[in-house]
C-alpha cells in the first residue's frame, strides 16, 4: 500500500474547541494516512472526536495545530474561498439525511457542485451529471424531484452528487444512518462498488456491522486514535442476498 | 459562477414558492403602481388644467377688483366698484400690447321662453368679448359698438340654454325670450365648448353688451372685470405692465399705495393651477413611496425568513464549494429579481390605472416616461437594499451548524 500516492496526510492533528472559560480538546493529536483506492472507516462512540475529524478532512473547519494535506495541497492557514475551492474540486460530501435540495430534480441536484466551477460548461455539466446518476444506477431516475424518491434513491442521488466532481475522496458521514437493514447494505454495496472502481472512501460511521464493509477501520475514542486496522471485508451484496425474504417489503 | 447561472439558480428558488413570492411582491407591486398612477394622473391633471386655461382666452389677461382695506377694515373683493368703462377704453388706447379689451359685467338672471325656463348667467362685453374668450359663434351675428351704445336688447346664447329653452331643431335666431323682467332678441349661438378646469359648464350663458347689462339689468356704472388679449405670448408681461400703470394713473394710486385691481395672466392662473395639483401630487407620490418602503420592508422581512428556512441548502452549497460571495450573490439576486419583476407588474398596473382613470375623468393621458424609469432603478435600488442584509446572514453562516440545522 505504501507505494501508492496518499490522498490524505493528517499530521499530529489538534483541534481545540473554547466553550464558555473552558477549553475542550476534541482532538488531541492524530496522525494517519489515507491512501488513494482505500475504503476506510472512521469509527468512533458520540463524544470521540469523529465529527471534528470530519468536519476537518472536509475542509469546513481548521485544525487548531498540526498538518493536513489533502492530495498533496497543505490545508493550514487556507483563507475560506480556498478552502471552498478545494472542497469544490477534491471531496464529494455524502450526509445521513441526504441534504438534496427539495423540488429540484436529481439531475440539477446532482449538477449542484459542477454549478460551482466555472470551468465547467453547462453542457458538460449536464453529461457528467447524467453519468454519475447512470452510476448509481438511476438512469431512469434523473427527472424525479427527492419527494418522489425513496430513502435509498435519495442516498443514490446524494452519491452520484458526491461524485460528479470526480473528487480525490468521497467523505460519507453515517451515510446509512436514516436507513433500514437492507437499503443500508444496498448502499454499502454501492460503496464496494465504487471503491472496486479505484474510488478513495473515508466512511464515518458508529455502526460496526456498517465497518465491516469496508476495508480498514480508525477507531476514535477521545480525541485519540484507539485502533486503526485492516478489515476483513465482507461484501455487502452477499450480506443482502442473505437477509430474509420479507413479503412486506 | 457567472450571472447567468446566478440568475437560473434564483429564479428556480423564487419558483420553489410560488405563493410567498407573489405575496412579497405585492407590496413592490402596489408602491409602483401608486408611484406611477400618481404620477401620471398628476401629469394629465396639469396637461387638462393647461388645455382648459388656453379655451378660456387667447393670451388672456384678466383684470380684477381687488380686496381693499379702508380704515383697516377689508372691504371684500365684491364690494369694490373701482373699475370703470373708461379704464377699459383707456387700456384700448394706450397699451401698445394689447389688441383687443372688453369690460366684463355679469349677472345671474331667469330665463324664459315660453312655457320653459332656466337659471343662467348673463355676461356683459364689447363686441371683442368673444374673441378674447375664444367663443366662436355658431349660427347668427355678434352684437355691434352701435348695440352698445344703444343698450340694445340682443344677446347669443351658449348651447346648453338652447337645449333648455328651446324644442329640438327650433332655431333661436330672432326669437326674442326674457331674462328676469327684460325681453331680449337672440341674435346668435355660440359654438360648444364644454366644461373648464373647475367643472363649469361654459355653455350655459348668455352674452350682451355690457352697456345693457349695466343700465338694463343691474343699474350700475361700475364693472367687474376687465379681459384684454395680449398681441402675442410674448409680450405678455409688457401690457400687464401697460395695463397696471393705465390702471395706477386712472385709479390716482399714490406711488407706495397698493393697487385695487389685480392684474393676472393666463399664465400666471396656469402656473397657480399647476403648482396647486403639483402640490397634491407631490403629497400623494409621498404617500405611494411611504408604500413603496413598506413593499421594500416585505421583501427584507421574506428574505430573511428565507434565508432562516433555508440555512441547510445553505450549508449544503457552501460544504460543496459554493464561496461566501456567491451565497451572498445568489440571495441578493432573488431579491433583486423579486422587485424587479414586482417593480414591472406594478410599472404596467400603474400605467393601466392611469389610462383607465383618465379615460373615466376624460383627462388627457399623460406618461411620465422619467418617472417610469426613476421608478424602476430605485426597485433595483430598493431590491439591493433590502435584500442586503438577509443576503450578508446567509452568506455568513457556519456550514458546520447550517449542515446539522433542522
Amino acid at each position: 500500500m505504501s507505494e501508492r500516492q496518499s490522498i490524505i496526510k493528517v499530521e499530529n492533528l489538534k483541534r481545540t474547541f473554547v466553550v464558555g472559560s473552558e477549553e475542550v480538546h476534541a482532538l488531541k493529536g492524530v496522525s494517519f494516512d489515507i491512501c488513494q483506492g482505500e475504503f476506510v472507516s472512521i469509527m468512533g462512540s458520540s463524544g470521540s472526536g469523529k465529527s471534528t475529524l470530519l468536519n476537518i478532512l472536509g475542509c469546513l473547519d481548521q485544525p487548531t495545530s498540526g498538518e493536513y494535506y489533502i492530495d498533496g495541497i497543505s490545508v493550514r492557514e487556507r483563507s475560506k474561498n480556498e478552502l471552498s475551492e478545494i472542497r469544490n474540486r477534491k471531496i464529494g460530501f455524502v450526509f445521513q439525511s441526504y441534504n438534496l435540495l427539495p423540488r429540484t430534480s436529481a439531475l440539477e441536484n446532482v449538477e449542484l457542485p459542477l454549478v460551482y466551477n466555472p470551468d465547467v460548461s453547462h453542457r458538460e455539466r449536464h453529461e457528467r451529471a447524467q453519468h454519475a446518476l447512470e452510476l448509481v444506477g438511476l438512469k431512469d431516475r434523473m427527472e424525479h424531484m427527492p419527494n418522489q424518491l425513496s430513502g435509498g434513491q435519495q442516498q443514490r442521488v446524494a452519491i452520484a452528487r458526491a461524485l460528479v466532481n470526480d473528487p480525490v475522496i468521497v467523505l460519507a458521514d453515517e451515510a446509512t444512518g436514516n436507513l433500514d437493514t437492507r437499503t443500508s447494505y444496498e448502499i454499502m454495496s454501492l460503496f464496494q462498488n465504487l471503491h472496486e472502481q479505484g474510488k478513495t472512501i473515508a466512511f464515518v460511521t458508529h455502526e460496526s456491522d456498517i465497518a465491516v464493509f469496508t476495508s480498514r477501520t480508525i477507531f476514535l475514542r477521545d480525541g485519540h486514535i484507539l485502533r486503526d486496522e485492516p478489515v476483513v471485508t465482507k461484501s455487502a451484496a452477499e450480506a443482502l442476498a442473505a437477509l430474509p425474504k420479507d413479503n412486506d417489503y | 459562477m457567472d450571472i447567468l447561472n446566478l440568475i437560473r439558480i434564483s429564479a428556480k428558488a423564487l419558483l420553489r414558492n410560488k405563493t410567498r413570492t407573489a405575496l412579497s411582491m405585492l407590496g413592490i407591486v402596489i408602491g409602483i403602481a401608486a408611484v406611477i398612477a400618481v404620477v401620471n394622473l398628476g401629469e394629465g391633471l396639469k396637461q387638462s388644467t393647461a388645455n382648459q386655461l388656453s379655451d378660456m382666452g387667447t393670451n388672456l389677461i384678466m383684470v380684477m377688483r381687488a380686496n381693499q382695506r379702508r380704515g383697516g377694515v377689508s372691504m371684500g373683493s365684491s364690494n369694490v366698484q373701482s373699475l370703470k368703462v373708461r379704464d377699459c377704453e383707456l387700456i384700448a388706447k394706450g397699451a401698445k400690447n394689447v389688441t383687443m379689451v372688453s369690460p366684463v359685467v355679469n349677472s345671474g338672471g331667469q330665463l324664459v321662453n315660453g312655457s320653459k325656463n332656466w337659471s343662467g348667467t348673463v355676461y356683459g362685453g364689447s363686441p371683442d368679448y368673444l374673441e378674447i374668450r375664444k367663443y366662436e359663434i355658431a349660427t347668427g351675428v355678434n352684437f355691434t359698438e352701435e348695440d352698445v351704445k344703444k343698450y340694445a336688447k340682443v344677446g347669443l346664447i351658449g348651447q346648453t340654454i338652447v337645449k333648455e329653452l328651446f324644442d329640438d331643431g327650433e332655431d333661436p335666431i330672432g326669437k326674442t325670450i326674457r331674462v328676469g323682467n327684460m325681453p331680449f332678441k337672440v341674435i346668435g349661438t355660440l359654438k360648444e365648448k364644454g366644461q373648464n378646469g373647475m367643472g363649469m359648464d361654459q355653455d350655459d350663458l348668455v352674452v350682451m353688451p355690457y352697456s345693457t347689462v349695466q343700465k338694463r339689468m343691474l343699474g350700475v356704472d361700475y364693472i367687474q372685470q376687465i379681459v384684454c388679449s395680449a398681441a402675442s405670448e410674448n409680450v405678455a408681461e409688457a401690457a400687464v405692465e401697460e395695463v397696471e400703470s393705465i390702471l395706477r394713473v386712472s385709479h390716482k394710486i399714490p406711488e407706495d399705495g397698493a393697487d385695487d385691481f389685480e392684474v393676472r395672466t393666463q399664465q400666471e392662473m396656469l402656473e397657480m393651477m399647476s403648482s396647486m395639483t403639483g402640490m397634491i401630487t407631490t403629497v400623494l407620490v409621498a404617500i405611494a413611496l411611504i408604500s413603496l418602503l413598506v413593499g421594500c420592508i416585505g421583501i427584507m422581512n421574506i428574505m430573511y425568513v428565507t434565508v432562516t428556512e433555508r440555512t441547510k441548502e445553505i450549508g449544503l452549497r457552501m460544504s460543496i464549494g459554493a464561496k461566501n460571495s456567491a451565497i451572498l450573490m445568489q440571495f441578493l439576486t432573488e431579491s433583486i429579481i423579486l422587485s424587479l419583476i414586482g417593480g414591472v407588474i406594478g410599472l404596467l398596473l400603474g400605467l393601466l390605472l392611469s389610462y383607465v382613470v383618465s379615460l373615466a375623468m376624460s383627462m388627457p393621458y399623460v406618461v411620465n416616461v422619467a418617472w417610469m424609469f426613476i421608478s424602476f432603478i430605485s426597485c433595483a435600488i430598493l431590491g439591493l437594499i433590502s435584500g442586503f442584509f438577509p443576503a450578508l446572514k446567509a452568506s455568513r453562516t457556519d456550514p458546520i451548524n447550517a449542515l446539522r440545522y433542522e
